[in-house]
């Protein structure tokens, strides 16, 4: 899939350029300065949990699950839904019985 | 540039079609599957609204679904599978992911039998992963101008197949065949009901162009919004025209998304390679995966019915028909259903299948309707298709009672009876007739006699007038000719 | 002196014989969160109305049926603020979900509300139980019981505080890396983290899915096993519920240690445990070696690598956990925003603090292409082996024993600033998060007047076993029957 990665070639693990990056895609709205105290503290961070690479893995299957479970499937049955006003009775902006968000471009 | 060195462009045509599952309920929550038409995000749930804490649980009929989709497209359905997370945000995505598969597929490596233009293309089946549809986004007048977006939840969650094909088709038109077939393949197993319109059957599209007879491939660029058959074509070779034209020009093609414009008829740029999303994969921690067994892929496997490929085939050599006409009855299950059962009643095939294809057909078609919808059911047709065959009505009458019985739902054997529209078969009221017309036209009689034998059909087609086309041609044409006696040599 | 100071059974007993009602003992359960807690900050708000009508049903139901009526019924109970509640303000502790009422209960709660608990509020934890100490709350401070400048331990701290002041009998935490476990020891009080999938998650707001597990925090062994009886077992809205059925957990619990051999992983007392708490360690060993159990060290070889494998998972899961809190379907939404793109970051730039944004920042790029398989793919694996390193111990050993954390509760502030620090006070509670075993944090005596835990670790659906280990050292120390100095507190 992806290639593994040891270190920063900048020395550093993580840059600002990477952390903003992160923060575009999780939508976190970070200021500059928010952005580059966010830097040093993943720095510090990503050099810890890179210990992992440490780690010897040959053969290991990744575990996403713990349970061991298979197959848990329900059956095709309709149920009652919630109530128009329930759905959308906690958002802050509706226009007639819609979820309202500014314009997708 | 000369003509001579121009060089001759390849269309390479991959396409990626969802399809809204035909469940009962949602993918992973049991609010209904069929939205349409409730009122604004009535039809919704805790998960499906992506409610905090809210959990899927997977829909056993929609995997079924799923597999037996599969199987129809002749893919392979491995033994272990697993649902992902596709991370992205979009006011129609209530959870900011959407429930998809990733790199284990419920199914991969298919193919569909494809006819164009007189030919058999096969192009592949990358896979058919399951997946959750998106809400709805509306606007207030144009989408350009709107200050903002509307979102209705109702269809957030219906199940929803993707189907992705290899990029193995080389024109516009053998796209366009793909997509047609495939929706038939989905309609005869009963999985999707093929409403492009709706949505509920939609296509992506992605194209490159290279030097026809090269092996390479171009710059590819993803066409959205193709919401018809037509569209699909016209996109395709809108684009055909536009890179080829580019690059012609020495330009190069630039990996985009970019989207049909019905209004415009032409592709818009969407959004470029460097935007592309960062998805960010991984397995869905909320739902164990699945073993499916080599039994109940035989089980669904023997369940699958007569794909339309194997029953063209069939009505082309069990009832005689062309391949054409075959086509026709064989486009949908239901059209095949309604042949075969007026067939059972024992009306001859190729009377059956014209009449179906062409006259109920495009009452049916004024009246958009399918033929299983409309109201002469399969017997009734037979049974006025066996009164034409016997000879008690002509065609033309035939043709009335079907249009009136489409209309208002009344048997045409009855109609028939009612309206006095049995043929005329009474050689003493016929003889009069056809002495009246003799004396009407001497000047035909005169003809006939001398040799001209075409002369008969005036006398004949005057009888036929005078009784609205009830009278029995055959015996009108025998009572002529024994009056008139031997034309002269 | 107040009758919540009696355990839940005691409670019960006197229920079903009219000695007392539950409304009574709802007045009283409001009546101590109006009087002390303003001191302690557990509480994010009380729900008398609802406390009250829960509390007369359930006088009804035990006049009608004393004998055939749970014994949690009439029972004041505190639920976290990231079980959501019908009707009632779930924020999580977060920016983000002020002013959310869901329309639905999570399946541990209305399971309680089912057998007639009586729901008093809910309580304060760390945002979206990130955190070991309850200081990343965004609404309030929760204080120590026992040293009001310390903190109570996280992300569970509300309920361990609550429990522990006797505010209520029992409360239903959430442990992801022993967030249930940690407060527990810090407040010295009993907190039990189940096998992964015994109890519905159903309702839990996520925290990170494959590692989240609700559970009770009680005073005793016993409420502990009487509150996770109730919530255990199959639930049809979460596929990772475990279908084995939960058994009689209550009939063990006197059963003792002896015979029962018991672990202690080497690589746990490497972690820099200090003094204090090593002390009292080695004296429960004593004690439960002295009651007749086997014990012996073992090895879990893989757990310095269990912490970061920790936080690749957590944090992954944490990114796309979190993405549907948008401020478009609930949530304060971001009112004047121009474009999309500035609705979600302005509604999540003001709803997320700042270990929120730390771990969603980590887990986005830990998922991202490029780290994929050098962070995520490679901490799973780790993940296996740790799952691994249990398997063979529990081959060996009937249960493991450890200190719950390296300390006693710290100061308020001591590790805010130091993420990493923070990070590693759950060392020790993590490893059975990835493994999925069972865990449970008993009052095992105090260091410098702080209560420490002991951690017993069972195997997955080995919630008997903890219990019963539990159980014998609770039975020699009668640590329950200490209750915080709380007067000081008092208003
Ligand atoms: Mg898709
Ligand atoms: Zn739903």
């Amino acid at each position: 899939m992806q290639q593994e990665r040891a270190s920063s070639p900048s020395g550093r693990w993580i840059d600002l350029e990477e952390v903003s990056k992160v923060s575009s895609l999780a939508r976190l709205g970070l200021s500059e300065e928010e952005l580059e105290g966010l830097a040093r503290q993943l720095d510090q961070i990503v050099a810890a949990v890179a210990k992992l690479s440490e780690a010897d893995v040959s053969g290991v299957d990744p575990t996403a699950q713990v349970g061991g479970l298979h197959n848990i499937c329900r059956d095709d049955e309709p149920r009652p839904c919630l109530s128009a006003e329930a759905a959308i009775g906690n958002a802050s902006q509706t226009s007639a019985g819609l979820l309202r968000v500014p314009a997708i471009q | 540039m000369s003509v001579a060195t121009r060089v001759d462009w390849e269309a390479v045509i991959g396409l990626e079609v969802h399809a809204q599952l035909l469940t009962r309920s949602k993918m992973f929550c049991s609010c209904r599957a069929d939205y349409l038409g409730l009122p604004p995000n009535s039809n919704t749930c805790p998960t499906c609204l992506g409610l905090p804490g809210a959990l899927p649980v997977i829909n056993r009929e929609a995997v079924r679904m799923t597999i037996r989709t599969a199987l129809a497209l002749n893919c392979e359905i491995p033994e272990f599978t697993k649902f992902d997370r596709k991370n992205y945000f979009y006011p129609d995505l209530p959870k900011g992911y959407q429930i998809s598969q990733y790199d284990l597929p419920l199914s991969r490596n298919g193919w569909l039998e494809v006819e164009v233009e007189g030919r058999t293309v096969r192009p592949g089946i990358t896979r058919v992963h399951l997946e959750e549809d998106a809400g709805s986004l509306h606007h207030a007048g144009e989408i350009q101008n709107s200050p903002f977006s509307l979102v209705d939840l109702n269809r957030a969650g219906v199940p929803l197949m993707e189907i992705v094909g290899e990029p193995d088709l080389r024109s516009p038109l053998e796209a366009r065949a793909y997509l047609t077939t495939l929706r038939q393949v989905l309609l005869y197993i009963g999985v999707n009901d093929g409403n492009m319109e709706e949505g509920s059957l939609r296509c992506d599209a992605n194209i490159s162009l290279r030097p026809r007879g090269s092996e390479g491939l171009g710059v590819k660029v993803e066409v959205k919004n193709m919401n018809s058959f037509r569209s699909l074509q016209r996109a395709l070779e809108f684009e055909l025209r536009r890179q080829s034209e580019l690059l012609d020009a020495g330009g190069e093609v630039a990996q985009e998304t970019r989207g049909w414009s019905e209004a415009e008829q032409r592709t818009v740029s969407q959004r470029s390679k460097e935007e592309a999303q960062e998805y960010r994969y991984f397995p869905e921690p909320d739902l164990p995966p699945l073993r499916v067994s080599r039994e109940q892929v035989e089980e669904i496997r023997s369940q699958l019915p007569e794909l339309p490929p194997a029953r063209r085939a069939r009505f082309e050599s069990q009832y005689q028909l062309a391949p054409q006409l075959a086509g026709l009855l064989t486009a949908r299950p239901q059209d095949s259903q309604y042949f075969e059962q007026v067939v059972g009643h024992g009306v001859s095939p190729q009377l059956a299948a014209n009449w179906q294809s062409q006259e109920l057909q495009g009452l049916c078609n004024a009246a958009n309707l399918g033929v299983e919808e409309c109201r002469v059911g399969p017997a009734a047709l037979a049974g006025l298709l066996r009164l034409l065959e016997e000879g008690k009505i002509s065609s033309r009458s035939a043709k009335e009672v079907l249009a009136e019985a489409f209309e208002s739902g009344r048997d045409p054997a009855q109609l028939v009876r009612s309206k006095g529209l049995g043929l005329i078969q009474d050689p003493e009221q016929l003889g009069q007739l056809v002495e009246q017309a003799m004396a009407r036209q001497p000047q035909a009689v005169a003809d006939f006699q001398a040799g001209k034998t075409q002369a008969l059909r005036s006398l004949v087609g005057l009888v036929m007038g005078m009784t609205k086309g009830q009278a029995d041609p055959v015996l009108v044409d025998r009572l002529l000719r024994e009056r008139l006696g031997s034309p002269q040599a | 002196m107040t009758l919540l100071e009696e355990p839940i059974p005691e409670l019960a007993r006197r229920l079903r014989r009219r000695q007392v009602s539950a409304v009574e003992l709802a007045r009283e359960s409001l009546a101590q969160v109006e009087r002390i807690d303003p001191g302690l900050g557990a509480f994010l708000r009380t729900t008398p109305e609802l406390a009250l009508a829960a509390a007369e049903e359930a006088d009804r139901r035990l006049a009608a049926d004393p004998e055939g009526s749970s014994p949690l019924c009439g029972i004041p109970l505190a639920y976290k603020d990231v079980l959501c509640t019908e009707g009632v303000e779930t924020t999580a502790a977060s920016q983000i979900l002020r002013g959310f009422v869901p329309p639905y209960s999570a399946t541990a709660v209305a399971r309680l509300n089912a057998l007639g608990a009586v729901p008093i509020g809910k309580v304060n934890c760390d945002e979206f139980a990130m955190g070991s100490s309850n200081e990343n709350s965004s609404y309030q401070t929760t204080r120590n019981p026992w040293e009001l400048d310390r903190v109570p331990g996280g992300s569970s701290g509300g309920s361990a505080v609550a429990v522990a002041s006797r505010l209520v009998c029992a409360a239903l935490g959430s442990d992801t890396g022993g967030s249930i476990r940690l407060p527990a020891s810090f407040t010295g009080v009993v907190g039990y983290k189940p096998t992964y999938g015994r109890v519905s998650r159903y309702g839990l707001i996520a925290f990170a899915s494959s590692l989240d597990q609700v559970g009770p925090l009680t005073k005793t062994v016993e409420e502990a096993a009487l509150v996770l009886a109730a919530i255990a077992g199959p639930d049809p809205h979460d596929s990772t519920t475990l279908q084995e059925p939960v058994g009689d957990l209550l009939a063990g619990l006197e059963q003792g240690v002896r015979g029962l051999r018991l672990g202690i992983p080497r690589e746990y007392l490497e972690v820099g445990i200090e003094a204090p708490v090593e002390r009292v360690f080695e004296s429960s060993v004593e004690l439960l070696r002295g009651l007749g159990a086997e014990i012996s060290e073992i090895s879990l070889p893989t757990t310095e690598y269990a912490l970061a494998a920790y936080y690749v998972i957590a944090p992954a899961e944490v990114s796309s956990n979190l993405a549907r809190m948008d401020g478009v379907r609930f949530g304060p939404g971001a009112e004047r925003a121009q474009s999309l793109r500035q609705a979600y970051e302005t509604a999540r730039h003001r709803g997320f603090g700042p270990e929120v944004r730390r771990r969603i920042a980590l887990g986005t790029y830990a998922l991202s292409s490029g780290y994929y398989d050098a962070y995520y793919l490679r901490a799973q694996k780790v993940r296996t082996l740790v799952a691994q390193d249990f398997a063979q111990a529990f081959e060996k050993v009937d249960a493991v024993i450890s200190p719950t954390a390296p300390t006693a509760a710290f100061r308020l502030g001591e590790r805010t600033a130091d993420p990493l620090a923070m990070y590693a006070t759950d060392i020790l509670t993590l490893p059975a998060n990835l493994a999925g075993v069972s865990g449970i944090s008993v009052p095992a005596g105090f260091a410098e007047g702080l209560p420490v835990g002991l951690q017993v670790l069972g195997p997955s659906l080995g919630e008997a076993m903890c219990l019963r280990v539990a159980r014998a050292l609770e039975r020699e120390l009668e640590i329950w029957r200490q209750a915080p100095p709380l007067e000081r507190v008092a208003a």
